[in-house]
């Protein structure tokens, strides 16, 4: 160890109590909404518009705000529609973005220099600006509020492609060289040999893509307007807006419900969604 | 065995130079037919992603620059050029131009806050060893939340009577507002939201950009003297961070940039204009107004300050490598 | 200047031992060299001298003090880094500049802009530039003084570095693999600049490096390390030609050693390899040796018999001015490398039996434990090949 770190790590350092105390402080202040929202989701309206503030309620309403928030609106349908969308995405893309990305990688022929920058100027895109038109093709064929519409936009992702590529391109060339010599077709080369070893990209990808479209109001609000349609974002505003704010036991019930999928999922594989969406989101 | 297939190479080499030497070497063809093997492999692996990069990407990029040249709506059945009557109404369109100032200002208080604190937090959990990924867990929980969940969770907390933001200020008598509904503290309640979001992200970056710099260069400082708090900071961390800092000011500025979720949820622009912001504005043009042209026009506007800013990035990202 | 003392350094990496129970005096002036293969344990012990890291046990004093605790600031010691370890964003100048700065000028002088206006602080900055020109100009680096690392190339790189570290004249200067970054040719080029620097500063130098060259062209004395441990400490003829330790001898020279299994039969006989040799060995008849024979050490000889080993060509390797000749013993598994002159190359061949003699003053005999058996006949310093073949 370090003579700096063996002066840090002496618990008592004026410099150790300082970190602890910004970093706890600075946490505390960042769990506020959280901490926030799950203790109004489990009081009874008279404590919630009480003005004194307790975390735990004094009686606690818990199990009838929660009941209300997925029996009131169709909360389970929401986040069904959630799961089944960012799955489809999710699969789509692999589907679509794996190949390309070793044709890009490891293959040699003309025009490959324009596809990626075709992929480079895609990257480069903000989705909201193409909602426009992509509203009108998807009017055009007809698939406007169905689950098509809220799939189509993503079915190919310039991430994907690109993250993708880097990574197959780090794998030695010998290694196709000996899948091909092996007798292994183009496609078995993709989803045998190189998926399988790009393994850590598809997983920081599947994180970046799974929490992106959960956590996407723009589209669904513009592709979709059945209720029984709505991924839980827009589920969620809408649930709001008809209760008016002023149910606001259930109405935090079904927000907690919303965002704690990820969350769970966040505390488990902390390591992988920072590095998926760090990476993800500086492109 | 080993002269021909030297020779082979060479023609390899020479047909893939000279495309007219190629039947100058009998084994060429065959050299050439495995060429066209694996292109046609290329094309049939890329096919799907290049049909949808065109019509998800390039067709409908395409499209936004043309409809920003007319004046259609939806629905109707006509439309013709205008050519740049929409750019004109958007600059002289009070609405616009707020929306715009808007964004300017919400910008300019969550970007300078997000780096300043990730930065701060980041070299906080950097500068020791303990509950490291504890600390950068709770930070970061924020940025992957769901928005439009925690925005009425951050409404409840603003509420005027009843939230926690007023009650403490009232406990310490500071003066109480309606935070959302007030024109003037709606775009800062917002930006705190801002900052509250994406200071995880900052802090991230920030940690990466610390474990980069070599340990070396830190022993080297302790040996030659700078081995206090501020000296080490000083002469070796922010130094060596600046160009890390440029690119996530950058962004940070574009994921600020394209904020939507808490305007919608939350103020829906209001009141008044005070809280519009250009992805809300060409959201509400475009899908509640419906008038195409005029959004499609925004839509230009949007995209051309997200290309201005990305490209400043990837400058910066050349000289970043430039810098070891 | 100053003299080093290291007394009974321990250091763990949590249940890896690193350094074991490390004593060491280096004199005033002296060039010591820290030699070893990586991962023995050097690098932590010139880390734990410059303060970079603390002891688990053990006392260290620079120059007569004892500066356990002490912050590297404190111990007066300057240290050149594998990798430089320059500051990419300064200049040349503001590099060589910082250890005088971070001395000379008090920390408020030092603030930027407020700094500026103090009273005393261009003075002392006036100085200060003055003696980073005059270093570098002495290290040869002075028109590199505006640019900064990133334009420099390896060896300028190297200067500088250098010159950071000479520039307030430390007690004791430590260098971590200062040539490891460096082509052939330049090592070769910068092993001479620093034997030239040690010599125009007269500082105490401690050196640390897996090169066996740079350790016995450099040193005064070479500390051979392995696994944590100090094997031997000796000038680098010794080093080479009275080691005191098996491993050292297989650590030192190219090739390698050839060690050889034998048995005592008698006072002044050692059988070895289906021969015998006339060596007088302080062992008891019976008593199991290891035979360390340098492959110069070997001749040809024109028949087998005594003082004489015989085995079949394995393989050979011309090095221009010698012959590196691989041979099978008799005995299992026991290869043999003699060093001969080049002449005899045409006469060589693969598979033809050869008969190599033995001069038994160059024979090494270790127990087989490792430990060097002495008391054999007259092995004398002159009889020890010239350094410059060592170090090859």
């Amino acid at each position: 160890m370090s003579t700096r770190a063996l002066r840090a790590c002496q618990l008592l350092s004026p410099a150790a109590v300082f970190r602890h105390t910004v970093l706890l402080a600075t946490g505390a202040l960042i769990l506020v909404p959280f901490v926030w929202m799950v203790s109004l989701s489990i009081k009874p309206p008279g404590e919630i518009f009480r003005t004194s503030f307790s975390f735990w309620p004094v009686q606690f309403y818990g199990v009838e705000n929660y009941t209300k928030a997925v029996t009131q609106a169709p909360l389970p349908r929401y986040l069904g529609n959630g799961v089944m969308i960012c799955a489809l995405i999710l699969a789509l893309q692999m589907l679509v973005c794996a190949p390309c990305a070793y044709a890009l990688a490891k293959l040699r022929f003309a025009g490959r220099d324009t596809l990626f920058g075709l992929v480079l100027i895609g990257l480069l895109l903000p989705h909201q600006v193409l909602s426009l038109p992509l509203f009108i093709l998807g009017y055009q064929i007809g698939i406007l509020n169905t689950y098509a519409a809220l799939v189509f936009p993503y079915v190919v992702s310039p991430f994907g492609i690109f993250l993708f590529r880097q990574f197959f391109k780090s794998m030695p060339d010998d290694v196709v060289h000996a899948a091909r010599l092996d007798g292994l077709s183009e496609t078995a080369i993709v989803w045998k040999i190189m998926v399988p070893t790009a393994l850590p990209a598809v997983i920081a990808f599947a994180i970046f893509s799974i929490v992106s479209h959960w956590n996407d109001l723009f589209w669904p609000l513009i592709a979709v307007h059945d209720q029984s349609l709505m991924p839980p974002t827009l589920g969620i505003m809408v649930f709001k807006s008809e209760e008016a704010g002023t149910d606001y036991g259930p109405l935090m019930a079904a927000a907690t419900l919303v965002v704690l999928p990820l969350i769970v999922a966040f505390l488990a594989a902390q390591r992988w969604f920072i590095e998926g969406l760090a990476e993800g989101a500086i492109k | 065995m080993r002269e021909p297939r030297a020779s082979t190479d060479a023609c390899h080499e020479l047909s893939s130079r000279d495309g007219a030497s190629t039947f100058r070497c009998p084994a060429a063809s065959k050299a050439l037919g495995r060429g066209l093997r694996e292109a046609l492999a290329a094309w049939i692996l890329a096919g799907p992603s290049v049909f949808f990069l065109l019509m998800l990407y390039c067709l409908p990029v395409i499209g936004v620059f043309v409809i920003a040249f007319t004046n259609w709506q939806f629905g109707a059945a006509t439309l013709s050029f205008v050519g740049l009557a929409n750019f004109r109404e958007v600059i002289a369109d009070e609405d616009f131009r707020s929306s715009l100032r808007n964004t300017a200002i919400y910008l300019l208080i969550v970007v300078p806050g997000t780096v300043s604190l990730g930065l701060l937090i980041a070299l906080l959990i950097e500068g020791g060893k303990s509950c490291r990924s504890f600390y950068r867990a709770i930070h970061f929980l924020p940025f992957m939340a769901t928005m439009s969940a925690m925005a009425i969770a951050w409404e409840a907390l603003l509420h005027p009577t009843i939230g926690l933001v007023n009650q403490t200020l009232s406990a310490i008598g500071m003066p109480a507002a309606n935070w959302l509904r007030d024109e003037h503290t709606v775009l800062l309640a917002l930006a705190a939201i801002g900052i509250w979001q994406n200071l995880g992200f900052a802090m991230v970056l920030f940690l990466a950009g610390l474990k980069s710099i070599p340990k070396d260069i830190y022993d080297a400082a302790d040996v030659d003297g700078a081995d206090l708090w501020l000296d080490r900071l000083r002469t070796v961390t922010l130094p060596m961070l600046g160009p890390v800092s440029m690119f996530v000011v950058i962004v940070v500025a574009l994921r600020v940039f394209a904020s939507f979720d808490t305007v919608k949820v939350l103020t829906q622009g209001g009141p008044g204009h005070a809280s519009e912001m250009l992805l809300y504005t060409l959201y509400r043009e475009s899908f509640e107004y419906l008038r195409a042209g005029y959004g499609a026009a925004i839509a230009v506007v949007f995209l051309a300050i997200v290309v201005t800013l990305t490209l400043v990035q990837a400058h910066l990202m050349d000289r970043k490598v430039h810098y070891q | 200047m100053a003299s080093v003392s290291i007394d009974g350094i321990v250091k763990n990496y949590g249940p890896t031992p690193v350094l074991r129970d490390v004593s060491l005096s280096i004199a005033d002036g002296e060039f010591l060299t820290l030699l070893g293969p990586s991962g023995c344990g050097k690098s932590t012990l010139l880390r734990v001298l410059a303060g970079l890291e603390m002891q688990d046990a053990g006392s260290i004093s620079i120059g007569g003090r004892v500066v356990d605790g002490l912050r590297p600031k404190r111990r007066d010691v300057a240290m050149v880094f594998q990798s430089y370890a320059l500051y990419p964003h300064m200049t040349v100048a503001a590099n060589i500049a910082l250890p005088l700065r971070m001395r000379r000028l008090t920390a408020i002088q030092r603030l930027p802009l407020v700094g500026r206006l103090l009273p005393g602080r261009a003075r002392i900055a006036a100085e200060i530039d003055m003696e980073v020109t005059r270093t570098a100009k002495s290290l040869d680096i002075g028109h590199l003084l505006p640019r900064k690392p990133g334009q420099l190339s390896g060896g300028q790189r190297q200067r500088v570095a250098v010159g950071r570290a000479m520039v307030r004249h430390p007690a004791v200067f430590l260098m971590d693999e200062p040539l490891s970054n460096l082509d052939s040719k330049l090592r070769v080029q910068m092993r001479a600049e620093i034997k030239e620097l040690h010599q125009r500063l007269g500082g105490t130098f401690v050196y640390v490096t897996h090169d066996q060259a740079e350790a016995m062209t450099l040193s005064d004395r070479v500390a051979v390390m392995l696994d944590g441990e100090l094997l031997q400490v000796a000038p680098p003829q010794d080093i080479y030609g009275d080691p005191s330790d098996r491993r050292v001898a297989e650590f030192i020279g190219s090739p390698k050693i050839n060690i050889l299994d034998g048995v005592m039969r008698e006072r002044g006989l050692i059988d070895v390899a289906g021969s015998t040799l006339k060596i007088d060995a302080a062992a008891l008849p019976g008593m199991h040796l290891s035979l360390g024979i340098r492959p110069e050490a070997l001749h040809l000889a024109d028949q087998g018999g005594q003082s004489t080993l015989t085995g079949s060509v394995r393989m050979i390797e011309h090095m221009g001015s010698d012959l590196f000749v691989h041979l099978d013993l008799a005995g299992p598994d026991q290869p043999l490398v003699a060093r001969l002159p080049a002449e005899y190359g045409p006469r060589i061949t693969p598979g033809q039996t050869l008969h190599v003699g033995i001069r038994p003053e160059r024979v090494l005999l270790f127990t087989p434990d490792g430990r060097r058996l002495r008391g054999q006949v007259e092995l004398s310093r002159a009889s020890v090949m010239p350094l410059r073949e060592a170090a090859r």
